[in-house]
């Protein structure tokens, strides 16, 4: 069958079962998008801006598990991918972006648009390509979703000349998997390093368990219950493991780190034994490395040879894919029960559970955490969340527990402003579900907002929340703690937004009052043919609690002060 | 002092594959003290010899996370062969070209240009005599030098080699020379 490379592009994103992608059309790509008229089988989605095609694939990908499809243009329309891009590398998450590129015979020349696209995305890229050859295409897409999706997954970008859409070859498919000599993704721990561990873990009186990313990458969720309950150890989740565990399980210790529990961290800091499970020790986990978890051994298992001993050196390190090393331990491990670690720990959960906010009454403010709280509830915990960065970033991850694997979508890594919207929207057409939530603030709400366009006109029934104070909040309250209190460039005059809802015709509504929160949501909760937005404007000068300040050691929690104490 | 380790890394013979290494020492803030590439017994790979100051564990490992890097040995784990080479172009007057040439004959370094006021040695061997052989050229007026960088292999009859895979992938396309 006689191809144009434009034909094969498509004929290859079939045969990896791609069903969706985001872009945006411009000259370089034009004949991979006139060629699309041929394959309708593929639904195209046109972004507003393309960093919002990009967050849309991620969105796709870290909901479904499958890898998310971005297209652009060559020059701006491939830079305007990079932030989503990297993003997606910081969270190890599934993409494949095409870019168009100048014809072959242009390259080098400052053509009309032309950026080397390649060498920009060189470090934030797990591999890219520029094909020079139509021969060389069907294999290199082959090639690049492999990549994507297997051993720690990441974004792959293909850049395609003009001239190579255009050429005209045999399309063949390499039905066979792509052997790659330099790439060969470990699996499974060695008989000795399944030694070394449990005689670390027999010995162990305060055990902490540490669940990353990994453990949904994986599919380990019940490996690592099964471990735990075993054990009884406890479980501490990083921002990106929330959801690998069920987060209201007994064991369940919530999130670590900067804005984490402070039992979770506090039992970090007093533990005998870390079971690191799929996370790298990030430094808005650990904080000061230096007195991090003095008195612990660490067991750090991590599909990237690349992570041991990076950041902290392990005792037991072990290189292998999460749930293939837990079913080779699981077996061996001996039941436990580890009493008096639990009631120390029970201590400090009482005293965070004394400090928390959720039990405040708010009288006639509204507070995010309420919210939040108020969401969980009126959505049974069963919704998909996905935000933006920033503090109400930290107020779901504290007061919107997980159950299942794949249902908190954030940039965590990363830290990208702007991630949200887009990124509810790839995850709401991935699932095609109406029960995806965009919890996103104000500030980075505005940063990708054109997406309205593209939610409204492809009619995705996402849910938009915006956490509304008026501020960039994360920022200002580093400014309250660590600037005295001098707030530049932090306030925000924000436009109407339930105007600006209504200008996209999108149903929207604005909360000021607790009592309104959870009637609206079922309000929102009921709208199932498109877009929906509430505008919650929330207390103005609220602070994430608990805090670790940035390189301060994560025993020295800035708490929240128990009202009238 | 830090010792400096070797590594070898073996790395497939295709359009940017050196800029993907550098890239990947500057943004990890890697140290390297001296970095080689060239051609191998296949024309499939290519071959770069790197030099550390410290942490080659971690440089491998990062190596291997690159695509194109099939294989990575510390050679310095290793009894091992490194060769660095110099053209050094020396000063010389009626006086001084015979102690050149008695240098020359004790360094088994050759003598690979003449002029009236200047030669160019040809030196090769490890870094160490290469760096003695410039110390005592130095007084008499070094115009201009330059270094290949060091190359190693491991000793004894192990070798460096990946397993089969040119066998089972495609034909490779030919078509456009590497760019290294």
């Amino acid at each position: 069958m006689k191809l144009t490379g434009a034909e094969i592009i498509l004929e290859c994103l079939l045969r990896e079962g791609v069903e969706v992608m985001y872009g945006y059309p411009g000259g370089a790509i034009l004949p991979t998008y006139d060629a699309m008229t041929k394959y309708p089988q593929i639904r195209h989605v046109l972004v507003r801006h393309e960093q919002g095609a990009a967050h849309m694939a991620d969105g796709y990908a870290r909901a479904t598990g499958k890898v998310g499809v971005a297209i652009a243009t060559s020059g701006p329309g491939a830079t305007n991918l990079v932030t989503g891009i990297a993003t997606a590398m910081m969270d190890s998450s599934p993409i494949v972006c095409i870019t168009g590129q100048v014809p072959t015979a242009a390259i080098g020349t400052d053509a009309f648009q032309e950026t080397d696209v390649t060498g920009v995305t060189l470090p934030v890229t797990k591999h890219n390509y520029l094909v020079y050859d139509v021969e060389d295409l069907a294999y290199t897409i082959r090639e690049a979703f492999h990549i994507a999706r297997t051993g720690r997954p990441g974004p792959v970008l293909i850049d395609i000349p003009k001239d190579v859409q255009n050429a005209v070859t045999e399309f063949v498919y390499p039905e066979e998997e792509p052997v790659l000599p330099g790439y060969r993704p470990p699996q499974e721990a060695t008989e000795e390093q399944v030694r070394a561990a449990l005689e670390l873990i027999e010995r162990a009186e305060r055990p902490v368990i540490l669940a990353g990313h990994g453990v949904i990458m994986s599919g380990a969720s019940r490996e690592v219950l099964e471990y735990a309950e075993k054990t009884q150890t406890p479980i501490a989740l990083t921002l990106l493991g929330k959801g690998g565990v069920p987060e209201t399980h007994p064991l369940s210790l919530g999130m670590m780190g900067m804005h984490g529990t402070g039992h979770a961290n506090l039992a970090i800091q007093h533990a005998d034994l870390l079971l690191a499970f799929g996370m790298r020790f990030d430094d808005r986990v650990t904080g000061n490395l230096k007195t991090y978890a003095p008195h612990a051994k660490k067991i750090h298992i991590d599909i990237d040879p690349s992570e041991i001993h990076k950041n902290v050196r392990a005792d037991v390190p072990i290189v292998g894919d999460l749930r293939a090393v837990l079913r080779q331990l699981n077996p061996h491990v001996k039941p436990q029960e580890h009493r008096e670690w639990w009631a120390q720990i029970r201590d400090w959960m009482e005293d965070a559970d004394e400090r928390d906010i959720v039990h405040w009454d708010a009288g006639e403010r509204l507070f995010a955490a309420h919210v939040i709280r108020d969401m969980w509830q009126a959505t049974g915990g069963n919704a998909v969340i996905v935000t933006d960065v920033g503090q109400h970033q930290m107020w779901e991850a504290q007061y919107y527990p997980h159950e299942r694997p794949h249902t908190l979508i954030t940039s965590g890594g990363l830290g990208t402003m702007g991630f949200g919207l887009p990124a509810a929207i790839g995850a709401s057409m991935g699932l095609k579900s109406s029960n995806v939530w965009a919890i996103v603030g104000d500030g980075g709400f505005q940063m990708t907002m054109t997406e309205l366009g593209t939610a409204a006109q492809e009619r995705v029934p996402v849910k938009i929340c915006i956490i509304n104070n008026g501020y960039l909040g994360m920022v200002r309250q580093w400014q309250e703690f660590f600037y005295e209190e001098r707030y530049n460039a932090t306030p925000m005059h924000n436009p109407d937004f339930v105007k600006l809802a209504d200008a996209y015709g999108i149903p929207a509504r604005r909360v000021t009052r607790r009592q309104d929160v959870i009637p609206t949501i079922e309000w929102a909760a009921g709208i199932d043919d498109g877009p929906v937005l509430i505008d919650f404007v929330v207390e103005k000068h609220d602070i994430v609690y608990p805090m670790v300040p940035a390189g301060a050691d994560l025993h020295n929690m800035i708490r929240r002060p128990i009202e009238g104490k | 002092m830090q010792t400096k380790q070797t590594l070898v890394a073996l790395v497939e013979n295709k359009p940017g594959v050196l800029n993907r290494v550098a890239s990947l020492f500057r943004r990890r803030n890697f140290n390297i003290d001296s970095l080689t590439v060239g051609r191998t017994e296949s024309p499939e790979r290519s071959r770069m010899t790197i030099v550390v100051d410290a942490g080659a564990d971690q440089v491998a490992k990062h190596l291997y996370k690159l695509v194109n890097v099939i294989q990575v040995e510390n050679v310095s784990t290793v009894p091992n062969v490194s060769r660095d080479l110099a053209l050094i172009k020396v000063h010389v007057d009626a006086d001084t070209r015979g102690q050149v040439i008695q240098l020359c004959d004790i360094f088994r370094a050759h003598i690979v240009d003449t002029s009236s006021r200047a030669m160019i040695v040809e030196v090769t061997g490890d870094e160490e005599k290469i760096n003695s052989m410039v110390e005592m050229l130095r007084p008499l007026g070094i115009l201009e030098m330059v270094r290949t960088g060091v190359v190693a292999m491991a000793r004894g009859d192990d070798v460096l080699a990946p397993s089969d895979y040119e066998a089972r992938r495609p034909a490779s396309n030919g078509h456009r020379a590497s760019v290294l």
